[in-house]
């Protein structure tokens, strides 16, 4: 009897350490999903948020981003050196295009290596690195995509974006600095995509910049496009002056104000205008605008 | 020998993230979605921020009947029929700047209110409970957890017809609304709730409404403030 039980504690414990180690194999397996594939853009919130020169609704920018944004005038984007700038790896969230996602695995194992979110147009790929490699030296070079590593938190991607240049978090000139990161953060529910990306900055916010949107797999393949880009003569001549505004001299600084009534220290992305208190604190100074008689949406079909 | 094989099948229902056989779905929860969460106006802000102007849907797939009702949009109209809480319906609810406070009802029922427009919605994770009742602002909600995914799938049915934004951009009663509840520890201990809203509507909306709506978590009710809807703000 007793050599029996033994036996039989011994059969459970070892029965324990296989179950044990093939849950915790599989439940690694199980804990992912599929991000490869055409991620479809579903443009129901902002996008690029380029229609109105002084557009910074919705930014926490400080003081220092909110005069340097001032300052931007578009007319840079003439200039034959700025015209490939490009737009930073968050665009990939703001911007009106789908994603187009794969991976490169290891050939022995499948272990995926990383995931490549492919470039559009404007916009540089960004590698998502899988494989446990460190970020380089803060010195390391700058890119518009920057260096991305990830890490799988259940069943949640956990990108995370360092050594971006500088560059802008609108196409209105708000400003990112060269010290800016970035945590992205995938959720597949079915078919849909949402990436909720924070964007840090020491520089140039006041604090974290969030931002979250969906997208929807598409049969459709949607085909990387984009860099390298070629510049030509858009009426710039090479030596001519950056185009800007001094300070207190945009022309557009009250534009939206006009436009929609949007109080000025929102339209500048006063941090405390993204907070519920603000809209209390409008309630009554607010007079809603003129009825919409252009750019009011999609005329529908049906 | 009964003990140690019960501790296997624990073993595997924990390892393989199957629902574990546990009394009542708070106790399953893989996630603690419960506190005070304060909505992040980063998106969308002058749809949400302020009332927008009449007419404008941008962003919003509507069809053309749905167009018949945003140019008719008479808030005066409504708040005057007892109607000011049509932009504070379920499928709407998550975009309006606010707080929620979201606490458990009973062991399967997750409920939240909401400081603007003092909404309470319940999700229910149970059946039992649910009565056959006429539409309302908030619906009736059947709520799961994801538990290999950490996440919470709600969908909710049974509303009354509302507006998906504040300036009368309708959706029906016929509208499915499918949510998608994820958190997002951050730096320092802080948490965000970020909700993936799919708004089906085949009467007002050509193709599904998706949006996201971010929170941050909030230590206390300190700045929880009721106030109750408006239509005409």
């Amino acid at each position: 009897m007793g050599s029996h039980t033994v036996f039989g504690h011994v059969v459970i414990a070892r029965t324990a350490v296989v179950v044990l180690l093939l849950a915790a194999s599989s439940r690694n397996a199980f804990a992912q999903f599929d991000l490869s594939g055409s991620w479809a853009p579903k443009n129901t919130e902002d996008i690029s948020r380029d229609s109105y020169p002084v557009d910074y609704v919705g930014l926490p920018l400080n003081s220092e981003g909110r005069t340097r944004a001032l300052t931007y005038q578009e007319s840079q984007l003439a200039m034959i050196e700025r015209q490939c700038e490009g737009w930073p790896a968050f665009y990939f969230v703001q911007g009106p295009f789908g994603l187009r996602i794969w991976s490169d695995n290891e050939p022995i194992k499948g272990t995926v290596i990383s995931y490549t979110i492919g470039a559009w147009e404007d916009r540089a790929p960004i590698t998502i690195w899988m494989d446990g490699r460190p970020h380089p030296s803060e010195y390391a070079e700058h890119t518009r995509g920057g260096f991305t590593t990830g890490a799988w938190e259940g069943n949640t991607l956990v990108a995370y974006t360092t050594h971006m240049k500088a560059g802008f978090l609108r196409k209105t000139g708000p400003p990112n600095s060269d010290r800016a990161t970035m945590t992205s953060r995938f959720y597949r529910h079915g078919d849909i995509l949402t990436v909720l990306v924070v964007l840090d900055d020491p520089i140039y916010l006041a604090e974290p910049h969030v931002m979250s949107k969906s997208f929807q797999l598409s049969a459709t393949p949607i085909s990387p496009i984009g860099p390298p880009c070629v510049s030509g003569f858009e009426g710039r001549h090479p030596g001519e002056s950056v185009p800007h505004y001094l300070p207190e001299k945009n022309p557009f600084v009250d534009e939206m104000t006009k436009l929609f009534h949007i109080p000025r220290e929102a339209v500048l992305g006063e941090p405390e205008t993204l907070y519920p208190e603000y809209r209390k604190k409008i309630q009554s100074t607010y007079v809603r605008p003129e009825p919409c008689k252009q750019n009011c949406g999609f005329m529908p079909t049906r | 020998m009964r003990a140690p094989a019960s501790a296997i099948v624990s073993i595997i229902v924990a390892c393989f993230g199957l629902a574990a056989p546990v009394h009542g779905q708070k106790a399953a929860a893989p996630i603690d979605l419960t506190g005070y969460w304060v909505a992040i106006v980063n998106e969308d802000w002058r749809f949400r921020m302020i009332t927008p102007r009449k007419g404008d849907f941008a962003g919003v797939p509507i069809t053309k009947e749905a167009l018949g009702v945003v140019s008719a949009w008479d808030p005066a109209a409504d708040e005057a029929a007892g109607n000011q809480c049509k932009s504070y319906g379920a499928a709407a609810i998550m975009r309006v700047p606010g707080r929620l406070h979201i606490t458990w009802e009973d062991a399967d029922t997750l409920r939240i209110d909401t400081d603007a427009g003092m909404q309470t919605r319940l999700f229910h994770f149970s059946a039992s409970g649910i009565t056959d009742s006429a539409p309302t602002w908030q619906g009736v909600s059947h709520a799961r957890w994801e538990t290999r995914a950490r996440s919470m799938t709600v969908v909710t049915t049974k509303m009354k017809g509302g507006y998906l934004r504040k300036n009368g951009v309708p959706y029906s009663e016929n509208a499915t609304l499918t949510e998608y509840f994820d958190v997002a520890p951050q730096a320092g201990g802080g948490q965000l709730l970020v909700v993936t809203i799919v708004v089906d509507d085949p009467r007002y909306l050509t193709q599904p409404f998706i949006v996201s709506s971010h929170f941050k978590k909030e230590g206390d009710g300190s700045k929880w403030d009721p106030t109750p809807c408006s239509a005409t703000w």
